[in-house]
């Protein structure tokens, strides 16, 4: 059993805004590729070129279909990674204190060395956001880049999250939610951003920004009037217009 | 509780790379910029640069995942020599000597006897000003890349009509637009730039309206989406152009002086024009016909002119009565688009209001081609996205024509928040090329192969009426065909119509599998013998980085490198980097050298051409003239002082577009990440047509020669000429078996009509419409061998939307059997409701041969992948006149893939899908089991 901080100064994580996913995956292969050359062992691939290839993933996106009560069905794409949960149980539940919450930043992250493979954090785990590496043998999860968000080796500019800084649609923000200040406290104000799963009680950090209501154009837009009666209407509603430069 | 000493540090600070290598991305066709970071000697990690006017930072999956393309085990080793019958992949390794000497052996006897035996198509080639160079020294006629069947109609219609085109030569205006309409986008050309506009369209407000059958990616994100019936798009924008017209939302004042709206047509159709020739409109002002272009003359678009008892009306006339008719009122059109009326009544009104309503103002003078000075720009924020799913039709050529007419009606192109051109675009069609087709034995070809006609007279026809291409691209079956018809190339070569080939060369296009439409008879075309036991196609060479489908057909392999191992320039002769701001192109360079016996294509292009020793390839004394491609994108010179590459010419390095080769130049560009810019002035920024500022820009750097202003063309009188033609008029006049086709289908003006291959089947029999779509985590067959990515999508499931899944009894895990008039295939169904009712779909280029790609034979992808391409042919159905009938297009020859039509039903859940190709020997063996890439920098 692995104890929580009681606080944290400050609350890193992300804010995605599911409004504008494409759901492109930009962001899945980015952080395979940043995580397997960086933090901790690689994240590998089982039968990477067989029937059945099988890797470590730090974040996944997953489609839906949601279909309203009225107007057309909609698909949703969901992009998944650890939400750095203020009352995390994958960190409680961790036998040997491999599974840890900082009290400085709040990321949650694994001690790989002090790791030992059991799986009871991915366990634990409401979101599934773990995955245990299969030729490693140890638990990984995604560490919110704390190898490049302090690093002075890249420009500043670049101190943030491998899946942010290379999302294409800008969907994804990367900063302090626990200064209601801060440019991602104030998105998730303005747009409602919500927490995954309240009611699990995890009290997750990242939030996430719920799509716009769409498909209302046909009800909201004002049909356009008739101006013209056939093509020599048109062409005398043109000569006015034309009249009037 | 245990408390770690090992815990990572709180601020760590590791280092990142030892260096980093900034050239461009490859992984599909979209030319990002990427930094490599390289660790002891390998690839580490690849970004996006952030300095790049293309992504501007941003990288997507496929991008992100270049260190596996880069590594990937199907990466051929070697020069290879068929060994095994065609079609079996056995090979052996040859030096680049013996391939040479084998490449010689075909290539010299044809070119000095009859060079049109050399039929040369180069697929996603991102070089082709290099490629097509290297055919016209040649002499071939028949040589295309693959723009026949990706999006010529895109491509064609844009520049007949506005003098640019969507992605690389345009763009919309991401920081004005309040609204977006985006038409069957593929979810890939221009990838990262859309997904990066719409994410900053939608952060302030602006509404993005999706027309796509179906809904995922943009679509998905989409605030409206119109889940249209493919091949319709034509005929809900002529409905949406009707509304507008029915309302007066038009920008009157846009329309007479920016396009042939006021141009007098006469009685047969064609511009009244003085005796110049230049087109005559009629001065609001004086009630006299002048020249279009005079100044201070404001057109009359509606009255018309009576002149020595002619009558001639405006083409704005023309319009009104083409497009008012009843025929395009939404409720006419409702059933066949599968809109309701109402939907499409409130796109128009949602059209004009923010074109109207939202008008942007920006205080900017500039001076038109006029001389006359304007204190602001004025411009109307709704803009425009289409590809492929519009354009894959055979009335795509007319529908995107229509969408561009919308466009310009509502006075939103090249304007503040509308749709913006790129360098070295706009640029009108008659400012472009005309083909060549003509090949002397021994001889080059007179120009270029590929233009723009203007008339029957720019026809590439033998005087007996035959083709004169191998792909009869420039023909009446399909006149306008400026990108060529690539896909058209093995099966006329096989027919041998118009002609049998020696020769077949082509680099980097998978025709024997996914870019083809046939699969398994093309598969067959190759590997066909005649009477004599010969090959029906003699030789066939090839060039490709990886053990694709298409290596297995081939008697000799040239093995490209992969794109971090290679010199490239993505250039302004051909197919750049520009912004809507500002001229940019960019190299590829090798930031690793491979460890393997391949040659970059193009450099082995320039070795080949000195061997048969081709004008521009060698020099006096014949010696070699370029040492590789490297050399060439310095030292060659397209016009005096115009090369490969804009930046850092000059021997100081300090001119921009024009100026003497520069020795250092790949070393600036390599300083500078890669590429180069050149902005353009603000006041040149808008209206770039007719802006005087935007022309003289152009003509400084060396995009023309002299300044060339022109109109949009509302009207393409080109087109009516061809129908004069079928009408029976002039010397060169279409076959009796296809003037009814000229007359309907090359019509001036837009018209919607039922796509060939659905007029030509059963409706009752293939009720269904089946398409594909591009995964934005995938570039063809490139992005499914790739170890991460084939993770995300290794099966491709058939869609079905949930009227037809009910009706026909569909469960989860079932399996379907899917006929269309040509074929059938055997494949996994899904589910999805956010789909038209009509149209089942699925993604393309997943499903792989056994035993290509370095995959284990028992892969997914082969197992349960599958191609859609088996059901579609590259001829429509026979029609008992014994021709071969192409299903193109028939104005740009564009393949029409998406007219399929087909019937499906339920079959025992149970695989492998069919048909299920034999293996393919793989001449790099199998990839590693286990992957754990990264392992060695720790």
């Amino acid at each position: 059993m692995t104890a929580l901080p009681t606080k944290t100064d400050r609350k890193l994580g992300l804010v995605i805004d599911l409004d504008t996913c494409v759901g492109c995956h930009a962001c899945v292969i980015n952080c395979k590729e940043w995580n397997t050359s960086n933090y901790g062992v690689p994240l590998s691939d089982s039968d990477a070129y067989g029937a059945a290839p099988e890797g470590t993933f730090l974040n996944r996106v997953h489609s839906y279909e949601v279909t309203p009560e009225a107007g057309p069905a909609q698909a949703v794409h969901f992009p998944k990674s650890c939400l750095h949960c203020d009352d995390a149980p994958c960190v409680t539940v961790c036998p040997t204190g491999a599974s840890y919450k900082r009290g400085e930043d709040g990321i949650v992250l694994v001690d790989e060395s002090a790791c030992m493979g059991c799986g009871l954090c991915a366990w634990a785990c409401p979101y599934g956001a773990r995955e245990l590496d299969a030729l490693a043998g140890v638990m990984k999860k995604c560490t919110l880049c704390v190898d490049r968000i302090y690093n002075q080796n890249l420009p500043e500019e670049d101190r943030e999250p491998a899946c942010v800084r290379t999302c294409p649609a800008g969907a994804r923000h990367f900063g302090d939610l626990g200064d209601p200040e801060s440019d991602v406290s104030r998105l998730v104000a303005a747009r409602g951003g919500v927490d995954l799963m309240p009611e699990m009680g995890t009290r997750p950090v990242n939030k996430y920004l719920p799509p716009r209501v769409k498909d209302r154009m046909t009800q909201e837009a004002e049909p356009l009037p008739s101006r013209t009666d056939g093509p020599s209407g048109f062409l005398k509603w043109l000569d006015s217009a034309l009249e009037a430069l | 509780m245990t408390e770690m000493t090992s815990r990572i540090e709180a601020q760590p600070s590791p280092k990142v790379s030892d260096e980093i290598r900034k050239t461009t991305c490859y992984m599909c066709a979209c030319r990002c910029g990427i930094n490599v970071h390289m660790q002891d000697g390998k690839v580490k990690y690849i970004e996006g640069n952030r300095d790049h006017p293309v992504n501007k930072g941003v990288l997507c999956a496929k991008g992100s995942a270049g260190i596996m393309q880069h590594y990937s085990p199907a990466r051929l080793r070697a020069p290879l020599k068929r060994v095994g019958p065609r079609g079996s992949g056995e090979f052996e390794e040859i030096s680049w000597e013996e391939a040479y000497e084998i490449a010689v052996s075909w290539l010299k006897p044809i070119r000095e006897t009859d060079p049109k035996k050399l039929a040369f198509f180069t697929g996603r080639d991102q070089s082709q000003s290099f490629t097509s160079f290297w055919a016209q020294a040649y002499g071939t006629p028949n040589y295309a890349a693959h723009g026949g069947f990706c999006s010529v109609n895109m491509a064609a219609a844009g520049i007949y009509t506005m003098g640019g085109a969507f992605w690389e030569f345009g763009q919309p205006d991401w920081d004005r637009t309040r609204l977006i309409m985006i038409f069957g986008v593929a979810e890939d050309h221009d990838s990262n730039p859309i997904k990066a506009g719409i994410g900053k369209l939608k952060g302030r407000g602006g509404k993005v309206i999706g027309v796509n059958p179906i809904r995922s990616g943009y679509n998905a994100v989409a605030d409206e989406w119109i889940g249209i019936t493919p091949g319709t798009d034509g005929l809900f924008i002529l409905s949406l152009i009707h509304e507008l017209m029915r309302a007066g939302k038009v920008d009157a004042g846009y329309l007479a002086r920016y396009t042939n709206a006021g141009f007098l047509l006469d009685e047969d159709g064609l511009f009244l024009r003085n005796e110049e020739g230049v087109p005559l409109v009629v001065d609001r002002a004086t009630g006299d016909a002048v020249r279009f272009d005079t100044p201070g003359a404001l057109p009359d678009l509606t009255n018309g002119l009576e002149r020595q008892g002619k009558t001639y009306r405006t083409v704005m006339q023309a319009m009104a009565e083409a497009f008012l008719d009843p025929q395009y009122a939404p409720e006419a059109v409702a059933d066949r688009c599968g809109i309701t009326p109402e939907r499409i009544r409130a796109t128009a009104a949602e059209l004009a209001r923010v074109a109207f309503e939202e008008e942007i103002v920006l205080d900017q003078p500039w001076t038109d081609w006029k001389g006359q000075r304007h204190e602001t720009m004025v411009g109307r924020p709704v803009s425009f996205h289409a590809m492929r799913g519009i354009s894959a039709h055979s009335n795509g050529f007319q529908t995107c024509r229509a969408l561009h007419i919308l466009q310009i009606l509502l006075g939103s192109v090249e304007v503040p928040g509308g749709f913006r051109f790129k360098p070295p675009y706009p640029k009108p069609p008659e400012a472009h090329p005309k083909p060549n087709a003509v090949g002397r034995p021994g001889q080059p070809l007179a120009g270029p192969h590929l233009g723009f006609p203007m008339g029957p007279e720019d026809l590439q026809i033998c005087e007996n009426g035959l083709p004169l291409r191998i792909d009869k691209a420039f023909t009446w079956e399909n006149p306008f065909s400026v990108h060529g018809l690539m896909h058209m190339v093995i099966s006329n070569a096989h027919a041998g119509d118009p002609y049998k080939i020696d020769t077949l060369f082509m680099y980097m296009a998978n025709m024997a599998w996914n870019s083809s439409m046939n699969t398994s008879e093309v598969m067959k075309m190759l590997t066909d013998r005649d009477e004599n036991g010969e090959y029906v196609i003699p030789h066939i060479l090839y060039s490709d980085a990886y053990s694709s489908e298409m290596v297995a057909f081939a008697d000799l392999i040239l093995p490209d490198t992969t794109y971090l191992e290679r010199h490239d320039c993505i250039s302004l002769l051909d197919r750049p980097i520009c912004e809507a701001e500002a001229a940019a192109d960019a190299i590829r360079w090798p930031v690793q050298e491979p460890d393997r016996d391949v040659k970059g294509f193009q450099s082995a292009l320039v070795d080949l051409g000195a061997r048969l020793g081709l004008p521009g390839f060698v020099n006096e004394d014949g010696s070699q003239k370029y040492a590789d491609y490297a050399d060439y994108m310095v030292r060659h010179e397209r016009r005096p002082g115009i090369g490969p590459l804009a930046g850092w010419r000059g021997e100081d390095g300090e001119s921009e577009g024009r100026g003497a080769p520069n020795p250092n130049q790949l070393q600036r560009y390599i300083e500078n990440g890669g590429f180069w810019i050149g902005h353009i002035p603000e006041e040149a920024q808008f209206y770039k047509p007719w802006n005087q500022g935007y022309q003289d820009w152009a003509v400084k750097i060396g995009l023309f020669d002299k300044p060339l202003p022109y109109v949009f063309n509302l009207y393409v009188e080109p087109l009516r000429k061809l129908q004069r033609a079928a009408e029976g008029h002039g010397a060169c006049q279409p076959p009796e078996h296809l003037r009814d086709r000229v007359k309907a289908t090359c019509t001036p003006l837009p018209v919607w009509y039922e796509p060939f291959e659905e007029a030509a089947v059963d409706k009752a029999e293939y009720p269904i419409h089946a398409l594909t779509q591009r995964p934005m985590h995938m570039y063809h067959s490139w992005g499914s061998q790739n170890a991460w990515l084939r993770q995300i999508t290794n099966v491709n499931r058939l869609y079905i939307p949930g009227g037809i899944w009910e009706a026909e009894g569909f469960e989860d895990g079932d399996w379907a059997e899917v006929t269309s008039p040509h074929g059938r295939i055997k494949v996994p169904v899904a589910r999805m409701d956010a789909l038209n009712a009509e149209t089942i779909w699925t993604w393309n280029a997943i499903g792989k041969r056994r035993g290509a790609w370095a995959l284990d034979e028992a892969a997914p992808e082969a197992e349960k992948g599958f191609l859609l391409n088996h059901l579609i042919h590259e001829l429509l159905p026979p029609k008992g006149d014994g021709r071969r009938w192409a299903n193109s297009d028939p104005i740009t020859g564009q393949a029409a893939w998406f007219d399929l039509r087909v019937k499906i039903r339920r079959v025992p859940p149970d695989g492998p899908s069919e048909p299920a190709h034999e293996a393919q020997a793989s001449p790099v063996g199998r990839g590693p089991a286990d992957v754990a890439y990264g392992e060695g920098f720790k």
